[in-house]
């Protein structure tokens, strides 16, 4: 057991770095004034400032202008206003398509707008992940309004194509939203060079702080108002601003570096390649290469995830999984399941994502434990013996 | 460590015990599988004269639940006779576990399960049981009895869960009282599809949901 938690759940939530919380601190003890207007008080002129500015910067970091942003409480309520504010907004059409493998506020707000009565396509994807671009074509029609397809899986990380996407999208001139959560400051995405119209991202993965994140509508896409409350966020969301969360997001921003970047490859790699060398009936789920650096996912056959997970913990290492039995639902990942998995290949996989804090020592570590954790299970296993052996 | 799970529960997830196959097994089974998330092999060995278990072991591809079930329901099931051991419930080996979450009550019932098929297992191999029945209502209820409900922990049938069940020419319906949309509805209605379509009579099962 080590002394200190090693934590390779980044997908999921990261650790605040200090200089965010530094940031932050002045906006909840020298100026917590709400956003006012020009012709209020100076606290919240300046708060207001201190807002458009990050505004600003946010927006800069996507290659878009400040009133093309709006901030939201992170990824969640953003894929939900990009998709039914759309849905709402634009009375275009009644089909929206989206990969099966979206994350769940794409996948569950296009389900929710089904019940509404929208035509949903949910396009399948090949083995690694990816979306078949013939098929997205051949998906779209004359009443789609829609396509939502997400930069990078929150699970397996593989990377779409998005500048292709969003090329037939726009030649059929049909919006097109994609969920960069996993992506935004770890890819270029840049909107004056990519055709896509809406953009989730979020601070959380990121180093942020948790309950802020943004949405990039690109100018005149119509959408309608999501929160009833006061004019804020030019009309669309109502309600206080979260300007500390607003500021810590742009710090957030600022500290990733293309040498972090490098870093959390490093360790993507090293994992995946001393797991595949080292423990045997191990595949990969998702792309080698395209997939985002800070991403491994491995199926260890023969086992179930809880019982890794589990084992790993008393270890000291918080990892994920998509079997089942990890899950609320008691349902397997659905994106392992959408990649062709069946359910012993979505059981035993194990997601590392990796952050700022990790270290190629800790990679080692994990690995090391991983290479008495999963004989030991497969010891009790019924699964994987040859005839002979049973 | 914050897991819903008892010391008792993790000390037999951590150090299983009657791990393993029996080479020589007089009886053996396998309950569950891959897809419905879990998987249980029992076997065991058993006094020709006094009809008592002499050996038990057993394999698990399951969560930590699962394989704490093995290993308590092999410790309960050694020594006692086959009607003794069939008696055993999943309530008795929960709380000898000192009690399972309710929400993992599907993946440790299986280990139970297990060791009642291969008790059956040995009684068919020795010329102990009456020859197959035809799947009726009766019959597709009690096999409902095994399949949990996630929300309680306990049996679909006991939790009201049943609304109909209709057996026609070998195909059985059953409709459950559940909306559709339920977060469990794809998990029970593939645990119910695993109990019934086995059945030596059934061709066709299918499972549907209130509105």
């Amino acid at each position: 057991m080590l002394n200190k938690p090693i934590y390779l759940d980044n997908a999921a939530a990261t650790r605040l770095d200090e200089r965010v919380l530094e940031a932050m601190k002045p906006y909840f003890f020298d100026n917590y004034a709400v956003a006012t207007s020009e012709f209020a008080y100076s606290q919240g002129i300046e708060a207001g400032e201190a807002l458009e500015k990050a505004r600003e910067a946010l927006a800069a970091a996507l290659g878009a202008t400040s009133e093309e942003f709006i901030f939201t409480s992170g990824s969640t309520e953003s894929s939900n206003i990009a998709l039914k504010g759309v849905a709402l907004g634009d009375k275009k059409g009644k089909h929206i398509i989206v990969s099966k493998i979206e994350d769940f506020p794409v996948l569950n707000s296009a389900r929710a707008l089904e019940k509404q009565g929208f035509k949903v396509t949910y396009l399948d994807v090949d083995g690694e992940g990816f979306v078949n671009l013939d098929q997205l074509r051949e998906a779209i029609s004359e009443e789609t309004l829609l396509v939502s397809i997400q930069h990078a899986n929150q699970e397996i990380g593989t990377i779409q194509d998005i500048a292709a996407i969003g090329k037939i999208c726009r030649e059929k001139g049909i919006l097109f939203h994609t969920d960069a959560t996993h992506t935004f400051t770890r890819l270029p995405l840049d909107v004056r060079k990519i055709a896509v119209d809406l953009v989730t991202v979020s601070a959380h993965t990121i180093h942020g702080p948790k309950g802020i994140g943004g949405l990039y509508i690109r100018k005149g896409t119509k959408i309608a108002k999501w929160m009833d409350g006061g004019f804020q966020e030019f009309n669309l969301r109502g309600g206080m601003e979260n300007i500390p969360g607003a500021v810590g997001f742009v710090k957030a921003v600022e500290l990733v570096t293309p040498e972090e970047n490098k870093q959390l490859q490093a360790m993507r790699d090293r994992i995946i390649d001393r797991i595949l060398a080292e423990i045997p009936d191990t595949t990969l789920n998702g792309h080698r290469q395209k997939r985002v650096p800070q991403n491994a996912n491995l199926t260890f056959h023969f086992v179930e995830g809880e019982s890794v997970t589990l084992h790993l913990d008393m270890h000291g290492f918080a990892v994920n999984t998509g079997s089942a039995c990890f899950s609320r639902s008691l349902e397997s990942s659905h994106v392992i399941m959408g990649i062709g998995g069946d359910h012993e290949r979505a059981h035993g996989s194990i997601r590392f994502t990796f952050g700022r804090y990790n270290t190629i020592e800790e990679v080692d570590a994990v690995v090391q434990t991983l290479t008495e954790v999963i004989p030991q299970l497969r010891s009790i296993s019924p699964l994987g013996k040859e005839e002979g052996e049973r | 460590m914050r897991f819903p799970y008892s010391e008792t529960v993790l000390e037999h997830f951590r150090h299983p015990h009657n791990v393993g196959k029996i080479e020589n097994a007089d009886g053996k089974a396998t309950e569950g599988s891959p897809a419905c998330g879990d998987m249980v092999s029992v076997y065991i060995n058993v006094d020709p004269k006094s009809k008592t278990i002499s050996n038990i072991k057993f394999e698990s591809y399951g969560c930590a639940s699962n394989i704490a079930t093995g290993s308590i329901i092999t410790e309960l099931a050694k020594g006692k006779t086959l009607d003794e051991a069939k008696k055993i419930t999943w309530k008795q080996a929960s709380d000898a576990l000192g009690g399972l979450p309710k929400i993992k009550a599907h993946c440790s019932v299986l280990a139970v399960e297990g060791l009642r098929s291969a008790i059956e297992n040995y009684e068919e191999r020795h010329g102990l049981v009456k020859e197959k029945r035809p799947t009726t209502v009766e019959i597709v209820q009690k096999r409902l009895r095994k399949v949990m409900n996630p929300l309680t922990g306990l049996d679909l049938v006991r939790t009201n869960l049943v609304k109909d069940i209709e057996v026609k020419d070998g195909v059985v319906r059953v409709v459950v009282n559940l909306p559709q949309a339920n977060q469990f509805a794809p998990a029970i209605k593939e645990e119910i599809l695993e109990k019934i379509e086995p059945l030596w009579d059934v061709k066709k099962a299918t499972v549907e949901f209130t509105e």
